[in-house]
């Protein structure tokens, strides 16, 4: 697979350069919202939408920066637009679809100025994608923050069982269990070519 | 983070040491974790990052204490934002002047400080309530702390991924780098080391501080 293909793009993203296991970014609530399964279903999918919308956000107002040598306002830019963008979205579903603000709601406000978020803006920008395989990065960083998240669920679930020593508090465990999905996810350096 | 946010604090010794060791960002509070375990691989990299937050933190920690009576409160974490977003702009531009080859091994992270919670945290709480010194000390010591802790993983990870400590090198040539700490993993696992170290430590003190009560 060539670098350039969507296809690539979008395993790259999801699998091979993982947001939370390879670039640490959006730990935050990586490590605060995976304590069970459902919730991190829903975070994953308010965060993929939000992923989706910000890329769009960032691709426009790049250009429109670019055009006008204004690329040292791209941050502020960048961050303005996104957190405007995300809350009018949030009302545009809160008034169309109640059920569906019900399951990501409480998470839009969370993630809109969240590092992942962020990062995905930048990268996208650095690496000069166009318009298609923006959405391509960006639907892969959302599906792989989400399958990042419902695994730690998923082990933190069966954690609670299990007996660990009284020194190991909560969150040195949960990086610890990090570090080993990282380890598991480096596995997959090299596919695609 | 504990402080009264009524009443302005006096100014005193624990208002520069909350951030190095009580409230430590990084080992205690868990804040601004992505570029404590991205950008930690080597010292060098470490001690670069923690400047250029320790920067923005005190850059902005002065500006929003100086404007914490024109800033209306409905748009307040905007105004913040916007604030460390023009001093991270200056830092990147700075470091990118300054040595270009650092700017390229940090990548996007020095532009992700504008999300470091560790910053916007400290504008909300206590810059935004307090006078200009007290915000200043206040954000020179979480800065040092951050800085410190950043250093904290950045040897233990360089020292073991490389064999090298501030690119000289330690160990004679048959040293078999442990390569693993300075992939990602490496940063987790030496991150849960650390906090293992600080529970034990915090364990011990309190039993042996619980057996002393039960002495007397």
């Amino acid at each position: 697979m060539s670098p350039d293909s969507h296809a690539f793009i979008f395993l790259n993203a999801f699998l091979i350069n993982n947001f939370v296991l390879a670039m640490f970014l959006g730990l935050c609530p990586f490590l605060g919202v995976s304590g069970k399964v459902k919730t991190a279903w829903n975070m994953g999918l308010a965060v993929i939408f939000v992923m989706i919308v910000s890329s769009v956000c960032a691709f426009g107002i790049n250009h429109l920066l670019v055009r006008y040598n204004l690329e040292f306002l791209r941050l502020i830019c960048y961050i303005a637009v996104i957190a405007s963008a995300v809350q009018l979205v949030e009302m545009f579903v809160k008034k169309f679809s109640p059920a569906l603000f019900r399951t990501l709601g409480i998470f839009l406000p969370l993630i809109t100025t969240n590092c992942a978020i962020l990062g995905l803006a930048l990268f996208q920008t650095n690496r000069e994608y166009d318009f298609t395989q923006c959405l391509a990065f960006s639907l892969g960083a959302g599906a792989g923050f989400t399958l990042a998240l419902v695994l730690m669920a998923g082990l933190r679930e069966k954690l609670e069982l299990a007996d660990v020593p009284d020194t190991v508090t909560q969150a040195a465990l949960s990086l610890m269990i990090a570090g080993l999905l990282s380890l598991t996810f480096m596995g997959f350096a090299g596919l695609g070519g | 983070m504990a402080t009264d946010p009524r009443a302005p604090e006096p100014l005193s010794l624990a208002t520069f040491t909350q951030g190095i060791w009580k409230e430590n960002p990084v080992f205690v509070m868990l804040l601004g974790l992505c570029p404590v375990l991205a950008v930690t691989n080597t010292a060098t990299n470490a001690l670069a990052m923690g400047l250029a937050t320790l920067f923005v933190l005190l850059c902005s920690g002065v500006l929003v204490s100086l404007l914490r009576k024109v800033i209306p409160k409905q748009v307040r974490i905007a105004c913040y934002i916007i604030i460390i977003a023009t001093f991270v702009t200056i830092v990147d531009y700075a470091i990118q002047a300054i040595s270009l080859d650092l700017h390229r091994a940090l990548g996007a992270f020095i532009q992700l400080i504008v999300v470091n919670c560790v910053i916007l945290g400290r504008a909300e709480s206590y810059a935004s309530k307090n006078t200009v010194i007290n915000a200043f000390v206040n954000a020179l010591g979480m800065g040092v702390g951050f800085t410190l802790a950043l250093l904290c993983l950045g040897v233990v990870r360089e020292i073991l991924g490389f064999g090298t400590l501030f690119a000289i090198e330690l160990f004679g040539a048959s040293f078999q780098p442990w390569a693993v700490f300075a992939l990602p993993p490496g940063g987790f696992f030496a991150l849960a080391g650390w906090l293992f170290l600080f529970a034990y430590i915090r364990k011990r003190r309190a039993a042996a501080q619980s057996e002393e009560t039960h002495v007397a």
